[in-house]
């Protein structure tokens, strides 16, 4: 579909679908949520009103509908701590500061243990997570049961559940809603939201971001953020450097409607699966990606049933359940599974990237951090230690099997 | 799921395969007079560009060996595959 065609369906209800300007004191290049969310707080706590977002496709294209939807702050170092448990508080406010009902709902993040050194990892998380002001509790097995009683905990399991942490504060949202909430938010705030407008082209001058070629004619721009997860590479190319970062396909899947058998959001790194359900009803898997480079948006179906092969070692009774739909997006992946949030090689042009398969529970702090970067020419001091710097200086954040799941 | 020509066994599913990242990237000829800078490239940032790309696949459930594909990563096309040492025109 022309992807104008869609946009204007959408827009009188709550965005307008306005003609770029010429110019704007600043453009988020991607309109994705955490684009929308750094327009969204530009706007709000640092009052860019004369700003927009350029998005290739619609607002609601990409990503943003191709998550699971997992919200939760149990990262192990310091760092990602600080930077996913302040987008948790952010969450704990939205429903009422975007007057949207985005579903937001706290229902429990359980991270099964099948090993001693699960068991021991775990505990070790919590610890951390505690250190760090963030809610972590140890189950062992029988209170993993009764928090879950779908769970199977039978010693028999080829992977027996030897207990989980659980974070109570973390659950689910529903995407679309979110999606429409911040749209919304950015609309009314001044925010121009473009659709259609793919960036063909990045100016720089004397090493300095002047503006953007697009589909839609060329835009000058005071600053630049860089907001587009898979396709950043692509964008930093334009600017004459390069990231860190690999595009590969994450897929998802969700089943037929059933009523509600799963209370809350069960994660496994072990058998590599999470699982939760949609308020509708639909069972949401999720795994690891898809071991290549891809831009497809789509990946191998063998994936899809390791998944939920996965899926039935912990929930016998889904053998019964049905596969509605699977379906892929393109996550950009750091050596260290970390993001990268800064300032760039060129002046004026800062970039948002990296988020990989965890991007969703982090959509309000990463648009938090990055509208103060972009607005201040200075990363918060919540991004400060995710610069892209930190390939070279060493300080990396390596959260690759740290961060309670395989990436 | 891709069909993948090891080409040394022949067609055979991707299962068997382990992925190795972007081919033809060299070690450094001489390492003590790298920069920091360099050093990052080397280590961290690799081709991520859409299109045809060259690629290291193991057939790992096969004969073990390691090989070279090329690759449209933005269509899934499966150009061709070449033996360590041969270079990206010596594809089929």
């Amino acid at each position: 579909m022309d992807p104008n065609e869609h946009a204007l369906h959408n827009a009188p209800f709550l965005w307008r679908n306005p003609e770029p300007k010429a110019s704007y004191d600043a453009v988020i290049v991607g309109g994705g949520l955490h684009g929308l969310s750094t327009a969204y707080y530009l706007a709000k706590n640092h009052g860019l009103t004369n700003i927009a977002v350029v998005e290739r496709g619609w607002i609601g294209n990409g990503n943003a509908v191709r998550n699971t939807t997992i919200i939760r702050s149990n990262y192990l170092w310091d760092e990602s701590a600080a930077m996913y448990e302040h987008a948790l508080q952010l969450w704990e406010g939205w429903e009422e500061e975007l007057d949207y009902d985005i579903l937001f709902s706290q229902r429990g993040v359980l991270n099964l243990a099948h090993n001693l050194h699960d068991e021991r990892e775990s505990i070790r998380r919590v610890n951390a997570n505690r250190l760090n002001g963030v809610d972590a509790e140890w189950l062992d097995a029988d209170a993993v049961k009764e928090f879950c009683p779908i769970v199977d905990i039978s010693p028999e399991a080829r992977y027996p559940v030897m207990g989980a942490t659980l974070q109570r504060r973390g659950g689910i949202a529903r995407h679309d809603a979110v999606i429409f909430a911040l749209g919304r938010a950015c609309d009314a705030l001044g925010v121009d939201i473009i659709q259609g407008c793919e960036v063909t082209d990045i100016d720089v001058v004397n090493g300095r971001v002047t503006g953007l070629q697009t589909s839609r004619g060329p835009i000058a721009a005071g600053k630049v953020g860089l907001v587009a997860a898979g396709r950043t590479s692509l964008l930093t190319a334009m600017a004459g450097f390069a990231v860190p970062i690999q595009s590969h396909p994450l897929q998802a899947l969700v089943s037929e409607v059933y009523e509600q058998v799963l209370n809350c959001v069960v994660m496994s790194n072990a058998v590599h699966v999470y699982v939760s359900q949609a308020h509708k009803g639909e069972l949401v898997m999720g795994a690891g990606i898809d071991a290549f480079n891809s831009y497809a948006q789509r990946g191998g179906l063998h994936v899809i049933e390791e998944q939920m092969s996965a899926g039935m070692q912990l929930f016998p009774q889904f053998s019964r359940a049905r596969v509605l739909r699977t379906w892929g997006g393109i996550v950009d992946v750091c050596p260290d599974a970390s993001p990268i949030v800064g300032l760039t090689p060129v002046e004026n042009l800062y970039v948002n990237c990296g988020w990989g398969t965890g991007g969703f529970k982090a959509t309000p702090g990463s648009g938090w951090v990055m509208a103060h970067t972009i607005a201040t020419g200075e990363p918060h001091a919540l991004n400060r230690p995710f610069s892209l710097e930190r390939f070279e200086t060493g300080e990396l954040i390596d959260e690759h099997g740290a961060a309670a799941v395989a990436h | 799921m891709f069909q993948i020509r090891c080409p040394y066994c022949g067609p055979r599913d991707e299962p068997e395969f382990k992925y190795g990242g972007q081919a033809h990237v060299a070690y450094p000829a001489d390492p003590e007079q790298l920069s920091d800078e360099e050093w990052t490239r080397f280590l961290f940032v690799r081709d991520n560009s859409r299109g045809r790309y060259a690629e290291r696949w193991n057939h790992a459930a096969g004969c073990r060996r390691w090989f070279n594909v090329i690759r449209d990563n933005g269509t899934h096309e499966m150009v061709g595959s070449y033996r360590s040492g041969e270079q990206p025109e010596d594809a089929r």
